[in-house]
């Protein structure tokens, strides 16, 4: 008997078409498979009910014929920081801890219509605000691959929940590398589209300027299928973009004959991993083989990336979580003398420690005398930063590089150290500062057994290439079909 | 030492748009409390907001009508701070990158033309309404978001203003032009305008300002002077004893007629300004900007010297037609009909505006048509004036028009001659006294014997005829 849970989302979409299985049985498994990875803590919520009612419906539908596309009756699950309505979403925030949204973001909305299967929502660092998942406010998460270890984050859940087979896709967002870090620390396959390609709207914000949704899946080919059915304009987001989304199958066999590719200097330098680099220059080699041109570029303002991302994200943060004031929704403590005792008692309660200091850190950089030098500044820095892409992009097609220093580190490691959990973000806020969509691909173990991701940026709009490029590397090589022990 | 005020004035204007400036909900005053409200408006988690064009088209054509520099590119800004009724905990706004930019306003005041200078204006959402429940003694509050989320301009003078009169005059001017606009209905009351000022006092010649203090919640009309003149009052006092104005932010209390302080320098609030990264930058194509030139409608001012220099009306009289667009557009239309602007002006300013009593004009039974043909039946003589008046209540009544009612009534003026002089004859038969008066120097007593004639015709004699028979028979 095939073990469903353990095949591609592709397979089944398949599988389903061939009435070889149905969205029931294999819902059903999905949510034994979640069961058995309890102890991860990869789900905040699991919505066992929904998911078997929408399970059958998804059969009725096909049964009559009528099925809404290649993701009907497909398990898939969302981080905890996208809104469903009449789910509830906490953001792994005690402020939010009870809050049933009365709306569904745009890209829930989109996989409904799809006749997805939402089985729950995903455990992630509060308000995407870490690179561990142990800032959840719930529970940390735990690497499949070695429990003493972190996921890596913010978008830990969605990676955990691929890589064991709990569900076939999942989204996750990602401001500074919060889908592909996770993705590389676990072994799967993480997509940032290009800053405006994936609605925002309904999706908790972090730092509105950086924040983009993306699929975090088995293989690729499931990664450009999920990102297909979130791709395009809303017009209820303002930063999204108005223009026409290609096909991400249709060149996803093509090969990278003739293609260029950049490799930034800047990216192969102390505090790299051993195993890590010696990974990557593997797949520079690979991919030499596969007929493309290695060509060394320059990103010469890449040192100035993390202090830039950590002004610009944490201003916006500080004001997009102003709203969590007890007012209207979530936590409320009044400790009933008076209007600003409540704010202190709801907030000071209601947010963890690593949210609170970013929003002093955001709130500082915008203040009266420190705008400037602070949060100007990085703006203008921010532009040089997207400018050394644009170059970059003049020489080469695509750029290859590390997506994270070191595979996953152990729980608490950084705990008192925030500064050195901000650097586990080196390679990827880059793109999220200059817009660009980046793709997490495994391309190696350790010898202690952990997974290790590479990181493969394109131009704005050109995640078609990511995808092909990716895929290029995937089918050479079985790292992406390699399972977690647990 | 005589002193002079400097004042600025820092005016909000709702927009009268269908619906709020970043959700599709409707932008009306009165519902029940959180009836106009969604997901975007109630600031959920994970919303975000979509520009309503109408708003922008609104603020270009108050914009061009106060002559200021529109901006093809301009910002949108979060301004930060913490009160139960701005949802977000932010309220987005413009900041360094305004809409417009640099108009002005000529006001005038006793017979001279002043011109105020326009800073800035700018667009923005309002915040909600806190509602604070009497009966649990301030121990618990609501809010109602109705408003919140609605559109509204910040219209910024220069300090130019030298008085409080002249503040008001600024105001008026700016709400009438406003409403002709139709881009703000002008209701203070209601607070969909609303005024702070910005107020110092300096030695008369001295160039270099004093300290401003900033009044809050002058929420009428006739709060504006009243403030106004009451916070130059205090500082005059102050400086005049050897104290210091402190800079803050005072609340203008309309019940004991005075300002208080609110807030110091030192308390006022850090807003954090920063360009909304939600929304993109506001482009304006200065193509609609010379479209909005064009179809700008004839404003109050202009219209008030048309009324003057052409109808030959009083500067009272056109003063008072064009202070509502709608008054000046039922007396204009009036006179498409009936061609004697004096009395058709007479009328509105006079027995109209008592009729309206705070309607609207358009909501009367009384309509242009049938006003101007009241006047004609008077100018033509078919009625007197006094008959006139009975006829418009009439009219306001019922809505009936004026022939009709002259007809069923049986108003029509008497002008046959043969049926005056009986009745005069009887006047003099029957007021010997009066009639000895008369003949005695007391040109007055006529008066009473065509009050007797008129009697006796039941008012409908024409008067004219009455004294022309009456002074023949005793001449």
């Amino acid at each position: 008997m095939v073990d469903w849970t353990q095949c591609t989302l592709a397979q089944l979409s398949q599988g389903l078409a061939a009435r070889a299985v149905t969205s029931v049985q294999v819902t059903r498994d999905c949510l034994a498979r979640i069961e058995q990875i309890r102890p991860l803590g990869a789900f905040l919520f699991v919505d066992a009910q929904g998911a078997m009612a929408q399970a059958a419906a998804a059969d009725a539908r096909r049964a009559s014929g009528r099925v809404n596309g290649p993701l009907d009756g497909v398990p898939l699950a969302l981080k905890d920081i996208f809104l469903t309505e009449g789910v509830p979403t906490t953001c792994g925030s005690k402020i939010l801890e009870g809050f049933v949204p009365p709306y569904d973001a745009t890209v829930v909305r989109r996989w409904k219509a799809a006749g997805a299967v939402l089985v729950g929502k995903l455990n992630m660092d509060e308000f995407a605000m870490g690179s561990s998942t142990e800032h959840s406010a719930f529970a940390p998460a735990r690497n499949p691959w070695d429990i003493t270890r972190v996921p890596g984050g913010s978008s830990g859940g969605s990676a955990i929940a691929v890589s064991t087979g709990a569900v076939f896709g999942t989204l996750g967002t990602d401001t500074g590398g919060s889908i592909r870090q996770p993705a590389a620390l676990c072994g799967v396959v993480g997509l940032k589209p290009t800053y405006g390609r994936v609605s925002r709207y309904g999706v908790i914000a972090y730092a509105s300027s950086l924040d983009q949704v993306g699929p975090l899946a088995r293989n690729v080919t499931d990664t450009a299928m999920l990102l297909a059915s979130i791709a395009g304009h809303d017009p209820k987001d303002s930063t999204s973009a108005d223009r026409p989304v290609p096909s991400y199958l249709a060149e996803l066999e093509s090969g990278v004959r003739g293609l260029r590719i950049g490799v930034p200097k800047e990216y192969f330098v102390e505090g790299l991993d051993g195993e890590v680099g010696s990974a990557v220059e593997a797949a520079q080699k690979a991919y030499e083989k596969l007929g493309a041109t290695l060509v060394e570029i320059s990103l010469p303002h890449t040192a100035y990336a993390i202090a830039t991302y950590y002004l610009i994200a944490t201003a916006e943060a500080s004001s997009n979580l102003a709203r969590y004031d007890g007012v209207r929704y979530g936590l409320r403590n009044d400790p009933g003398a008076g209007l600003i005792d409540m704010y202190f008692a709801t907030r000071g309660a209601g947010f963890g420690s690593e949210v609170k200091r970013r929003i002093m850190l955001g709130t500082y950089a915008l203040s009266a005398g420190y705008y400037e030098a602070y949060y100007g500044r990085a703006q203008k820095v921010r532009t040089l930063i997207a400018r050394d892409f644009s170059r970059a992009f003049e020489q080469t097609d695509i750029l290859l590089t590390p997506t994270t220093p070191a595979p996953a580190f152990r729980l608490g490691e950084n705990a008192d150290d925030p500064l050195q959990m901000y650097l586990a973000d080196i390679y990827t806020v880059s793109a999220n500062l200059a817009g660009l969509p980046g793709l997490s691909l495994p391309c190696g173990m350790t010898r202690g057994g952990l997974p290790i991701g590479m990181q493969i940026l394109g131009s704005h709009w050109s995640e078609a290439t990511v995808l092909r490029v990716a895929r290029a590397f995937e089918r050479e090589h079985d790292f992406a079909v390699r399972r977690p022990p647990a | 030492m005589s002193y002079e005020a400097v004042i600025g004035l820092e005016v909000h204007a709702q927009l009268l748009t269908a619906t709020k400036l970043f959700c599709g909900c409707r932008a009306a005053f009165g519902a029940a409390p959180n009836a106009n409200t969604c997901e975007v408006c109630l600031g959920m988690p994970g919303v975000l907001p979509v520009l309503n064009r109408r708003a922008v088209e609104l603020a270009l054509r108050a914009a061009v009508a106060l002559d200021c520099s529109v901006h093809t590119r301009s910002q949108w800004s979060r301004k930060n701070y913490f009160y139960p009724d701005l949802p977000k905990g932010y309220q987005i706004s413009q900041y360094d990158q305004p809409v417009a930019t640099a108009g002005h306003l000529d006001i005038e005041l006793e017979g001279r033309t002043r011109r105020i200078g326009i800073t800035r204006i700018h667009l923005e959402e309002d915040a909600g309404k806190n509602v604070h429940d009497e009966a649990m003694a301030g121990r618990r509050s609501y809010v109602d978001f109705n408003r919140g989320g609605t559109p509204l301009i910040e219209i910024v003078s220069e300090p130019d203003l030298r008085s409080a009169a002249e503040a008001a005059a600024y105001m008026r001017s700016l709400r009438r032009i406003l409403r002709y606009l139709e881009v703000c209905d002008g209701n203070m009351e209601q607070g969909s305008l609303r005024c702070d000022a910005n107020v110092s006092i300096r030695p008369e010649g001295e160039e270099q300002l004093g300290t401003r203090t900033e009044l809050k919640n002058i929420n009428s009309f006739r709060f504006v002077e009243a403030a106004l003149r009451h916070e130059i009052v205090r500082q005059t006092e102050i400086i005049g004893d050897g104290g210091e104005i402190v800079q803050e932010t005072r609340l203008w209390d309309s019940q004991a007629k005075v300002t208080r302080s609110m807030r110091s320098k030192e308390e006022a609030h850090d807003y954090r300004y920063f360009p909304d990264p939600d929304l993109p930058d506001l482009h304006i194509e200065s193509a609609e900007i010379d479209k909005a030139r064009q179809s700008l409608p004839e404003l109050p001012a202009a219209k008030s010297r048309r009324y003057v220099d052409e109808l030959h009306l009083t500067a009272y009289d056109a003063e008072s037609l064009t202070e509502d667009p709608g008054v000046a557009r039922f007396f204009e239309a009036a006179l498409l009909h009936h061609a004697n602007a004096k009395a058709l002006a007479n009328w509105i300013n006079n027995d109209l505006a008592r009729e309206l009593g705070g309607r609207r004009i358009d909501s009367l039974h009384v309509t242009p048509q049938s006003l101007a043909e009241l006047v004609a039946l008077i100018d033509r003589g078919t009625i007197s004036g006094k008959i006139a008046k009975d006829v418009f209540a009439e009219m306001a009544a019922t809505g009936t028009s004026p022939g009709t009612v002259v007809a069923q009534k049986g108003l029509t003026q008497v002008t046959d001659t043969a049926l005056i002089e009986a009745a005069a004859d009887q006047a003099i038969a029957a007021n010997p006294a009066a009639v000895a008066q008369l003949e005695a120097g007391k040109a007055n007593a006529l008066g009473y014997l065509v009050g007797a004639v008129m009697k006796q015709t039941g008012g409908k004699a024409n008067p004219k005829l009455v004294n022309e028979i009456l002074r023949r028979k005793l001449g």
